[in-house]
């Protein structure tokens, strides 16, 4: 035992990633989200971080870890396709919040990836819920271009960012519309404004100047479809003129996010093979572009074709602090005619997909990172909770600062100060 | 209630006056006669017609502790008749077959704001903070309620059969908040829960000092500043009308004030206050300055911290109306913990889920059971059954109206609903929602979902809403 400690402490100092171990979950229901189904009493294996094998019969190699998952549930690592955490520490006031700001000097040249901090507190809190993947978006700007996002994950490491300038956002509905000072009218203008610009821009011609120089040079990678592009809207009108913006540039590669009408649209979204990031509870008409929303939104995309991913897009603190409920905005949208499969899928598969990483993530799969969770029950059951929790093959501690605070104040008594509890 | 009886005979004696000396003097503006009320905006609350029922085979939760397996629930003439195993249902009863289903008490928000700051959330319909001033206590939120807010509905989808809506927290004291059965109706008078005490809203923290930082208060300090001099003002007005009521035929009425009224009303006991409040420190210090004027404070609201001070909260008797996991939108609130609702029904004190958002009141059964299933995590074990207090008998008291509702007992409101399955399950719905035994949702029945003026003609008529 003691050899062994010393050897662990030396790794560190050595600081070989912990994510060397080779790690054996045994006998559980396995989730693969692949052509293998669910495995009843399945071994997933884990080599330097990577899925080596998934099945039925795995032979577990001498030296591995082995995690006990008898009845209990495992899947991919979940992957919650909008937030900011890391960007965003948070609380009003504090300027700790990173993801974008109104009055900023660029909008479309934005790069979130500069503001992503791997400690921020949510960071933690999110993961021991089995949150192992996060899209960190930029939240706001002073036009319809938004900037670049980024893709962390959410393990153990002073970098967490591991595609930076993976997409961009541009936001059409009622909020853009106000950005560029005036109504939708103006922004589908100044949108095709900017796309020309952009398209002239390095050419030498005598183009107006409606966007700054380096906002303009953020656009041809999205034009030409290297850059997924995030489109805001809501409204079903909005949706469709989304839609149409690919008859005129080709090569976009275009996701929607928002949606609450997207189901009087779903065939032409369909048809298009746009995906759409929704939020599940969204169900009121709380402004002109949601009249429609309802909660069976994501069940009536499914049916028409449709492929899915959730958010918790309007809930306080949705992006950071309760980006975790993302879960229970899966569970939900089964409660109101969703798949089981086809939500899971939502927050795994699919986001992995929409942001083209699908490769190395989304799936319990030989080859695929190492992103695995087990659960004591169905994950998306409110009852359940994660047991164990590996981002690229490295387990990590279920512990925030939410649980030590937890810790502190589970006995209220005088027999020492709290301060002294730790 | 003293008070008001005291006011109307002073409104009396003072419209009386006014009479005579408008006659005296041939002054040519008429003056009416009519008597005023003692109790103004009257609930003009009916319940619907309603039907004897009697579901049974049901996993029954009585809403204050107990649990009853293949239980049945009689409701006659909109009261809980009978709670138990093996009830006969009388000659024309509908019967409800409810195996599989469980059956609870219908939920209770204690915070809301439905109607104040409805759907649509358009400026014009911003009613919800009168942030004019830092103490608005002569305002009362049944004023800005708008009866057709499509929330309304989908709060009765979920399980809500009363709630209190309150006004915001841009102010050391919002106004009086109103308790609602949640029916559809055309006027806010129409949904008023008969009977129900007022009561008024308080916020502590960054909320005031934030909004009126250019004038004050701009501290915590001026916060507190701000609400004992607003009892000051009202320990003299209640001792006016005291002394006035005390003295002889002789004596002046005091001048009525809308703002000191409510405000006295806490005073002399007959208004509950309501005090959103996040940090453990801060409901201590508001626990103090009740104890310096002589008041109690009901319950506090959002309550973060109240895992820190639970004890102090069970000795005070104060409830907290919690969330179950929403945190570090402010610091105030950066210290919340999963854990916050279990533990303080762990110490004994009293708990409370409640929303404070349109989209959160369709789910309060979904807020329990995270909770729940965060207490056993935690090894606090709290049975199902004892968890459905936070969401209908302890709000009803914290309202106070727990003697009409709240729980599945004989002689109280049948205010019921069946849900398809287990509540505590993210994959169970409301199938029916009673209030006063009337069935006023049927998830089966699109004839009986409830869709507001506002909704009509839009798109998405006709839809599961």
């Amino acid at each position: 035992m003691k050899k062994a400690f010393v050897l662990t402490y030396a790794a560190l100092l050595a600081a070989t990633p912990v994510a060397a171990e080779t790690i054996a979950v045994v006998g559980g229901k396995v989730h693969t989200l692949s052509s293998q189904g669910v495995i009843e009493n399945g071994t997933v294996l884990i080599v330097d971080g990577k899925i080596a094998a998934v099945g039925a019969d795995v032979p577990v190699p001498n030296g591995a870890r082995t995690i006990d998952a008898q009845g209990q549930w495992v899947t991919p690592g979940i992957f919650n396709p909008y937030t900011y955490l890391g960007a965003a520490e948070g609380p009003s006031g504090t300027n700790s919040d990173h993801s974008g700001a109104d009055n900023a000097p660029f909008s479309a040249a934005f790069d979130v990836q500069y503001a992503i901090n791997p400690y921020a507190t949510a960071i933690a809190v999110t993961r021991i819920e089995g949150v192992t993947r996060a899209a960190v978006h930029p939240s706001s700007s002073q036009s319809i271009f938004e900037g670049y996002g980024a893709l962390i994950h959410l393990g153990n490491a002073n970098d967490i960012t591991f595609k930076p300038r993976a997409f961009a956002s541009v936001n059409l509905g009622e909020r853009g519309a106000l950005r560029v000072g005036g109504t939708r009218g103006d922004a589908w203008v100044a949108l095709f404004a900017a796309f020309e610009e952009a398209q002239g821009a390095g050419k030498g011609s005598d183009h107006d100047n409606y966007l700054n120089r380096l906002d303009k040079e953020a656009l041809p990678s999205i034009i030409e479809g290297k850059t997924p592009l995030f489109a805001r809207v809501e409204r079903a009108s909005d949706i469709l003129n989304v839609i149409k913006l690919k008859a005129k540039y080709k090569r976009l590669n275009l996701v929607v996010l928002g949606a609450s009408e997207g189901w009087l649209v779903a065939d032409e979204l369909a048809k298009s093979g746009i995906p759409v990031i929704v939020d599940s509870f969204a169900n009121l008409p709380q402004n002109f572009e949601t009249i429609a929303s309802t909660q069976e939104n994501a069940a009536r995309l499914e049916k028409a074709g449709v492929r899915v991913a959730f958010a918790p897009l309007s809930a306080v603190g949705g992006a950071t602090g309760n980006a975790r409920l993302v879960l229970q905005y899966a569970g939900n949208a089964v409660a109101h005619g969703m798949s089981w499969e086809k939500a899971l899928e939502a927050i795994t598969l699919v986001p992995a997909q929409i942001y083209g990483v699908d490769k190395q993530l989304g799936s319990l799969e030989a080859g695929k990172t190492a992103d695995v969770v087990v659960w004591n029950g169905d994950p998306l059951e409110l009852s359940s909770a994660p047991t164990h929790v590996m981002i690229a093959g490295d387990e990590i501690p279920l512990t925030s600062r939410q649980t030590e605070l937890r810790d502190r104040y589970q006995e209220l008594n005088d027999s020492k100060p709290f301060a002294y509890r730790h | 209630m003293k008070f008001q009886k005291l006011f109307k005979a002073a409104l009396m004696a003072s419209l009386v006056g006014a009479c005579a000396q408008q006659l005296n003097a041939e002054s040519a503006a008429p003056v009416s006669t009519a008597a005023p009320s003692a109790k103004p905006f009257p609930s003009t609350y009916k319940p619907l017609p309603s039907q004897t029922t009697l579901i049974r085979g049901a996993t029954v939760l009585d809403g204050k502790g107990g649990q009853i397996d293949n239980g049945s629930v009689l409701i006659e003439d909109g009261k809980v008749v009978a709670v138990g195993q093996n009830i006969d249902a009388p000659a024309g009863a509908v019967i409800i077959d409810a195996q599989g289903k469980w059956v609870t008490p219908g939920i209770i928000d204690v915070h809301s704001h439905l109607g104040v700051y409805p759907s649509p959330s358009v400026s014009p319909h911003a009613d919800g903070n009168e942030a004019t001033a830092p103490v608005t206590a002569d305002v009362w939120a049944e004023h800005s309620v708008w009866p057709h807010d499509p929330g309304f509905g989908r709060a009765l989808a979920g399980g809500v059969t009363s709630l209190q809506i309150l006004p915001g927290s841009a102010n050391l004291v919002g106004g009086r908040a109103v308790t609602l059965k949640n029916v559809p109706s055309r006027t806010v008078q129409g949904m008023k829960f008969p009977d129900a005490p007022y009561g008024m809203k308080m916020a502590c923290g960054e909320n005031p000092k934030r909004v009126y930082a250019s004038r004050g208060p701009s501290t915590r300090m001026g916060n507190f500043a701000g609400y004992r001099a607003a009892w000051i003002k009202a320990a003299d007005y209640k001792k006016k009308w005291d002394d006035y009521a005390a003295g002889g035929k002789d004596a002046k009425a005091p001048t009525r004030d809308l703002e000191l009224e409510t405000l006295a009303g806490v005073l002399s006991g007959d208004i509950i206050v309501h005090m959103h409040c996040y940090r453990g420190d801060e409901m201590a210090q508001v626990l103090d300055m009740a104890k310096e004027f002589g008041y109690k404070v009901g319950t506090f609201h959002h309550a973060v911290e109240s895992y820190k001070i639970a004890d102090l909260l069970r000795e005070e008797d104060v409830c907290s109306a919690m969330w179950a996991d929403w945190w570090g939108f402010k610091m105030e609130s950066y210290d919340g913990i999963r854990e916050n609702i279990p533990f303080v029904h762990k110490a004994g004190a009293c708990a409370i889920v409640h929303s404070d958002s349109d989209i959160g009141i369709q789910r309060l059964n979904q807020e329990a059971a995270k909770a729940l299933a965060d207490a056993r995590q935690a090894s606090v074990e709290i049975s199902k059954a004892d968890a459905w207090t936070w969401l209908s008998y302890n709000p009803a008291k914290s309202l106070g109206i727990a003697d009409k509702t709240g729980s599945l007992e004989a002689g109280k409101m049948a205010d019921v609903v069946v849900w398809s399955g287990d509540p505590f399950s993210i994959y169970t719905l409301a199938e029916k929602v009673y209030v006063d035994g009337a069935l006023l949702y049927d998830r089966a029945n699109p004839k009986l979902k409830p869709v507001s003026d506002f909704e009509l003609g839009q798109p998405g008529r006709g839809d599961a809403k």
